[in-house]
């Protein structure tokens, strides 16, 4: 048993390596499933369940506007948005699975080690959307058609440009520890967002766990998710934010609120984000459905235009001023990594930051 | 109905069975989940008997710094609470000053605001940038100084007192009307100076209303989740209601919760008996306060300033707080003033037409409020007839069971029913039952001590008269007692309702996304920074409550404030 999981996890080693996976004795065995199109039977079955429930680890506003999406194109199917950070959502369904309670149709989280755990305990079903099949990198999906890659996007610096001048702003994650930022930075919460859990694991696997015993001794203000230090930046809160979402700060700039995005000089966080159909879906062909809306052209652009993210659909264009993700020195992702050390990055950050 | 013939006469009377099944609903309610509460808090994880959870709770920094932050939080907040609420349940209660009803009503709807929602509403006022209270004294005086952050242990405290003083209000306010002015007439006339009657007469009998709102506000400071989760956890410390929380996120730990959940329980238990023992000893009750018009203490010129304090302290609880919420409701950004280029709609549109789980909430709380306001009082009504008119032997192990919650803080309820509903035989987790468990369990006591002093000012003869006639027990009850009791019974049921929209600390622990309540919404849309969003919900809760409130304050012979009340 031990040994079997085992060797799971090393093929599965991290996102990136899945292709090769591919080649490897366990993805011959299993072949991914045929790409599924969203035919009018999936339609017609879909509506009469009526309903889908999608937990889902991105912004409420992004989510909902998704779901609002989603609820224009396919008129009666109610689309309800369980939003929460990656972290949390991880524990509602373990706590709801063990009780048998099976709600959730779409699960989309922050953590990409959460759909390794998924996947070990079986609770994926088999469904690839034509577009992923299509559209998509070999990387940034599961070879056993569980899940792919549905956004990616970083984990940034930040700071309000009333309260900081450009010059004078942090370029790089030793600078937040410039005793002058006592007291003013914000950061977010690994035991809630995925986006930090997988950004403290890049940070410290590079950095060394020192960065984070001294920004401790900082004073941060301790929010939750990672869409939260973009709004306390914009609302003059903190001066600067040590972690949160490159896309808020996005969304929150081209509002025209006086916030700035630096990508620090060790490297960005990158943070990549599945999305899975439950095997236990009480709405089997609306869970469907929706898992093929959410990787079409249609849904990953509005993802790209309103929500600032960034997508892996091939035909996804970036809008105008937008930094391609090729132009970021970014920190490398390892799911797998993340997965076996999580109770111990949990840990270890509640033992510096003492929440 | 009421008209049915006397046949029923030859019927048996139901009403032990009856008796005993309501005996056994109390059992199950208290007895189940403390009972898995204490299993589970002396197991390890393969569910072996073991002390090592309570070895980690008293040597471990991380759960001894979260008990000692929660012991200052309840001593500070009960010592403000007292001061604030005496002197102004006094001016309410026995002087002549000005809007005397309109103060009492307003203490009234700060109870009606969950602390966390002034929690959250006190972020916008007083988180030291951003806050609008913190802008103003920066704009006023050119300061670049913070006048008060809010992300602090005195932040905190500040905060739980603004919603915890109602309940020393309440009491103190009530004993002093009770309070037969002749007593104090007789020390004037017998050449007492205004401040010996106060000193010998007049406090000495106000105190023990003092004590058990001190008590009361103790036990809320320390029991309370929603406030410390919104403000302390920022602010980088935790209190052990926080801590508890916490121990349920992953990977979950139901032992330590449990483990770090009795000492709230006993700290509850221990002071309650020793309120009980001091309070017994002194025989202070004014019996037969019917004895004439209380005469107010005239204040003469401080007429009008002692209303200004009490409006300046209320503009605590509610002033300033509502007006940062309507502020973050519709201005763009949730910190900036309102002003006409900055107002928008756009969260209101947000909250009602995008937002797919406010229809849900909305309709999960009202199911639930109007559930176990139904059910809890008519289970109180059973129970206090039965205790009140002794109708059956061993009443008086009702009346204790009904008690007894309020000995379990609310958070400790929901980790001792989500350990007894989430295994079999019943599993109940996931579903709005346990909720509605949850919440009648935790309204049980104010319900039934509201029900069982109405039963006591109610004379029995128009009960015997039912029953020689041939009713039932049962049957007198719906028919003659009931109706009797129409005011109390829908002043306890509203005072239910209003308390299940506001509380959050059971349902922290116990929600399931099919099962999500208004306040856990609110909690969660706080944690994503979504200020402007709460604002919204968080005024819709307070028109439903107050709609409620009010609706109860328009029927007759009403009089309110008359209630025990446990916190959200």
């Amino acid at each position: 048993m031990r040994i079997a999981r085992l060797g799971r996890r090393r093929v599965l080693g991290s996102l990136t390596a899945f292709c090769l996976a591919l080649a490897m004795p366990l993805g011959a065995a299993r072949a991914a499933p045929a790409p599924s199109k969203v035919t009018p039977e999936l339609i017609d079955a879909a509506k009469k369940e009526g309903k889908v429930v999608w937990y889902t680890a991105v912004d409420l506003p992004v989510a909902e506007r998704i779901g609002k999406a989603f609820e224009a194109k396919y008129p009666g199917i109610d689309l309800r948005v369980e939003r929460s950070g990656g972290e949390r959502i991880f524990q509602r369904v373990g706590q709801e699975y063990a009780s048998n309670i099976h709600a959730v149709d779409v699960l989309h989280s922050s953590d990409a080690a959460h759909f390794i755990v998924w996947k070990r305990e079986g609770i994926l079903a088999p469904y690839v959307p034509e577009d992923v099949a299509l559209h998509y990198p070999a990387d940034q999906k599961d070879p056993d058609g569980l899940f792919a890659s549905w956004r990616v996007w970083l984990s940034v610096i930040g700071y309000n440009t009333r309260i900081v001048k450009p010059e004078e702003a942090p370029k790089s994650f030793a600078d937040l520890l410039d005793p002058k930022w006592s007291g003013k930075i914000v950061k977010a919460h690994p035991g809630y967002s995925g986006t930090i859990m997988t950004a403290t694991f890049q940070i410290s696997r590079d950095l060394g766990w020192e960065f984070f015993e001294k920004l401790a001794r900082q004073k941060v203000m301790q929010v939750q998710s990672s869409a939260d230090p973009p709004k306390k930046l914009a609302l003059g809160e903190r001066a600067v934010m040590a972690d949160g979402n490159e896309y808020n700060l996005i969304q929150l700039k081209e509002k025209g609120e006086p916030v700035e995005i630096v990508y620090p000089s060790e490297g960005t966080p990158l943070i990549i984000g599945p999305s899975g159909v439950l095997k236990d879906a009480p709405h089997p062909n609306a869970a469907r459905l929706l898992q093929s809306f959410l990787f079409s052209v249609e849904a990953q652009q509005l993802m790209v235009d309103f929500g600032g993210l960034r997508s892996f659909h091939e035909r996804v264009k970036d809008p105008p001023g937008r930094k391609p993700l090729r132009e970021v020195k970014l920190m490398k992702d390892d799911p797998a990594a993340v997965e076996r050390q999580a109770d111990e990055l949990k840990a270890r950050y509640s033992k510096y930051f003492k929440v | 109905m009421g008209s049915r013939s006397l046949t029923s006469r030859v019927r048996p009377d139901l009403s032990s069975a009856v008796l005993v099944l309501f005996a056994a609903v109390l059992c199950v309610l208290v007895a189940l989940p403390v009972g898995w509460l204490v299993v589970f808090a002396f197991s390890d994880r393969s569910g072996g008997l073991t002390l090592a959870n309570f070895r980690l709770l008293f040597t471990d920094p991380a759960f001894l710094e979260p008990l000692l932050t929660t012991l200052i939080l309840a001593v500070s907040a009960s010592a403000i609470c007292c001061l604030l609420a005496a002197p102004m349940g006094w001016l309410v209660a026995r002087t002549d000053m000005p809007l005397r009803r309109t103060v009492r009503f307003l203490v009234m709807a700060s109870f009606v605001t969950p602390p966390f929602l002034g929690a959250i509403a006190w972020e916008l006022l007083a988180a030291p940038n951003s806050g609008l209270l913190n802008q103003l004294h920066r704009a006023s005086t050119g300061a670049d100084s913070v006048l008060f952050d809010v992300y602090t242990l005195a932040g905190l405290v500040f905060v739980v007192s603004c919603y915890t003083f109602p309940y020393v209000f309440v009491l103190v306010a009530n004993a002093l009307d009770r309070i037969p002015p002749d007593l104090e007439d007789a020390s004037a006339m017998l050449g007492g100076s205004a401040l010996w009657t106060a000193r010998r007469v007049t406090i000495p009998l106000a105190l023990p209303a003092l004590a058990a709102g001190a008590l009361v506000a103790f036990l809320q400071a320390m029991t309370l989740f929603g406030a410390p989760g919104i403000l302390a956890l920022p602010a980088g410390f935790h209190t052990m209601t926080t801590k508890i929380w916490s121990l349920f996120q992953y990977p979950p730990k139901p032992e330590l919760a449990a483990a770090a959940s009795l000492p709230l329980l006993v700290v509850t238990v221990v002071l309650l008996r020793v309120q009980s023992a001091v309070l017994g000893r002194r025989g202070y009750e004014v019996v037969g306060a019917k004895s004439g018009q209380a005469r107010p203490v005239k204040l003469g010129p401080l007429r009008w300033p002692a209303l200004a304090l009490c409006l300046a302290i209320l503009s605590l609880p509610i002033f300033l707080p509502y007006a940062a919420l309507v502020n973050a409701a519709f201005s763009r950004i949730p910190s900036q003033p309102l002003t006409p280029e900055r107002f928008t709609l756009d969260h209101v549109r947000f909250v009602f037409l995008e937002l797919s789980a406010t229809r849900l909430a909305l309709k999960n709380t009202l199911v639930l409020g109007l559930l176990a306001a139904t059910a809890g009082t008519v289970l109180a009504l059973v129970i206090s007839y039965v205790t009140a008119r002794a109708a059956i032997r061993g009443h008086r192990v009702l009346a204790f069971l009904a008690t007894a919650p309020i000995a379990i803080p609310a958070i400790a309820l929901g980790v001792g029913l989500f350990l007894a509903y989430t295994r079999g035989p019943v599993v109940l987790y996931g579903t709005l039952w346990i909720l509605l468990l949850a919440y009648v369990t935790i309204e049980m006591p104010a319900a039934y001590q509201q029900l069982q002093a109405s039963f006591r000012a109610l004379s029995p003869e128009m009960e015997e008269a039912s029953r020689i006639l041939g009713a039932s027990r049962l049957r007198t009850l719906r028919d003659v007692t009931a109706p009797l009791l129409g005011p109390s019974l829908i002043a306890t049921w509203c005072f239910v309702f209003v308390a299940v929209v506001r509380e959050l600390s059971a349902a922290a622990i116990l929600f399931t996304s099919e099962t999500k309540v208004l306040s856990v919404l609110i909690f969660d849309l706080n944690e994503s920074g979504d200020l402007a969003a709460i604002a919204v919900l968080g005024l819709t809760m307070l028109i439903l409550t107050s709609a409620v409130i009010a609706a109860a304050n328009l029927l007759p012979g009403l009089r309110g404030g008359q209630v025990r009340v446990r916190n959200a």
